[in-house]
């Protein structure tokens, strides 16, 4: 599973960033960095989460890379 | 010159009318009977001959990504659908000019070039593409009219006169009736474009090599240029004292030859910038030897991209150049997604503060930082493309930043303005 991000839609809430630290950190305008590649077996709930916690429906948790 | 004078040309003179550019002059524009007496009638190819052709000529794209031409158009014909064939003549690139002068002197290349794609794809439509403000307009209205006989009637549709408006998914979007912005795709315009069909969007030249290569065949095309990309491409030259120069030149012939070629001199140059404003700063010693292929410039990080060769001046500050730049690539995003919107006017002001001596020796970590952190985060390549061409003159000028940083006077400042910047952000337009 990796986490994929909709650039145009996201709005820099934020809450990402706060529901998952160990992959997202968010740059000093308050955008998301996403740590590449795939998320690790034990942070896939947690991804879940912030997913579903975007506001704006940007961060998309998917199947394929 | 007629067609067999044409195919006999074994040679391009860099600078000197080749082959796209046969028959070409300073002013004027080629119109419909002249252009069957340069180039022939088209050949009525069946559509697999068109494709076989293309495929064997190994010919890339033309408007700087560099993709098989042959693999697009196989793409778009096996997509769901009736295809669509777009031409892109925007250029949205300020310091390239090719594109207006191949569709402004040879307007029927291109136009045979479109009829060949919409062949070879089983299009029912075709729209070639240029910005609102663009100089060719008439001179493509003028030959478009000339074409009563043509298979696929083409319209020439505009789009504003914006650097990320000419991008493909801002093209698709405006040609669906939307906003010229660029969008998230997938899907790709490949897949799923215009009014949901296939659509083939080529640049303008590529679809005139289009033109040579059903007349004169694969093998001939290949005749000249670098066997890993064939043919001759067309390049815009600028430097000290001159306006961009359109040449053509075989692939892979070294930045010096074409420079000198063109009548310009690389001696006491600095650096010159290759591949536009999304390309890189090249040092002179570098760039003299260096061939114009695709892959001898990823060797050294840099891009071809659409052709653009511009030779800073001596005496010329490349720091002030690359802020005047900087500042007009932040003002032409697409104000959509926001580590492009926040931080190209960051860099961009950073660097105006490094060119101009009000610098702040705080800035220079975080100037780094998002040099690092903007690319590859945008829905378009503008951010990535802004960051390179800042990052390429921060090495490429090391020894100038360190003078800047030090708070020494730079001499280029006094210099008039070299590279082309549009005066009103284009987005008002």
């Amino acid at each position: 599973m990796t986490l994929q991000l909709n650039p145009i839609r996201c709005a820099a809430h934020g809450l990402c960033a706060d529901l998952l630290p160990e992959r997202i950190e968010l740059d000093e305008w308050g955008y998301p960095i996403i740590a590449a590649g795939e998320v690790p077996s034990e942070l896939v709930a947690h991804a879940r989460r912030a997913a579903r916690a975007c506001p704006t429906r940007a961060l998309v948790l998917a199947h394929k890379a | 010159m007629t067609a067999a004078t044409v195919a006999s040309q074994r040679r391009v003179e860099p600078g000197r009318a080749g082959r796209l550019l046969s028959g070409v002059s300073a002013d004027g524009s080629i119109d419909l009977a002249q252009h069957l007496s340069i180039w022939g009638p088209l050949p009525s190819l069946p559509p697999a001959d068109v494709l076989d052709a293309v495929e064997r000529s190994g010919l890339l794209g033309r408007g700087g990504a560099g993709f098989p031409t042959a693999r697009k158009l196989r793409s778009v014909a096996s997509g769901k659908g009736r295809p669509i064939v777009v031409a892109n003549g925007c250029e949205g690139e300020p310091a390239s000019a090719k594109d207006s002068v191949l569709l402004a002197r040879t307007p029927h290349l291109v136009l045979d070039g479109i009829q060949l794609a919409a062949r070879a794809v089983g299009a029912d439509r075709a729209h070639l593409v240029v910005h609102t403000d663009s100089p060719v307009i008439p001179f493509v209205r003028a030959a478009i009219a000339q074409r009563r006989n043509d298979p696929i009637a083409v319209t020439l549709e505009m789009v504003p006169a914006r650097y990320v408006a000419s991008e493909e998914s801002a093209i698709v979007s405006a040609l669906n009736g939307g906003e010229a912005l660029p969008a998230f795709t997938p899907p790709r315009p490949f897949e799923r474009g215009v009014d949901r069909r296939p659509t083939l969007i080529n640049n303008v030249e590529s679809l005139a090599h289009l033109a040579t290569i059903a007349r004169f065949g694969p093998q001939w095309f290949a005749e000249l240029g670098d066997p890993a990309q064939p043919g001759t491409m067309l390049v815009t030259v600028s430097g000290a004292g001159t306006d961009r120069r359109v040449a053509e030149v075989a692939t892979g012939t070294t930045i010096g030859r074409v420079v000198s070629a063109a009548g310009l001199s690389l001696k006491h140059s600095e650096a010159v910038l290759v591949g536009g404003y999304f390309g890189c700063w090249i040092p002179t010693k570098v760039a003299q030897r260096l061939p114009l292929t695709h892959h001898a410039m990823r060797e050294i990080g840099a891009a071809l991209g659409a052709g653009v060769i511009a030779v800073l001046p001596p005496g010329s500050c490349g720091l002030a150049e690359t802020a005047r730049v900087a500042s007009y690539l932040a003002e032409n995003s697409a104000r959509q997604c926001g580590p492009c919107v926040n931080g190209l006017p960051a860099i961009a002001g950073a660097m105006t503060a490094l060119a101009t001596g009000t610098w702040d020796e705080q800035t220079w970590p975080a100037l780094n930082r998002w040099l690092d952190v903007v690319p590859g985060r945008g829905a378009c390549r503008h951010p990535d493309g802004a960051a390179r061409f800042v990052a390429t003159a921060l090495s490429t000028f090391a020894a100038d930043v360190a003078m800047h940083r030090a708070g020494r006077p730079c001499t280029g400042l006094g210099a008039s303005p070299f590279l082309p910047v549009p005066t009103r952000p284009r987005w008002a337009a």
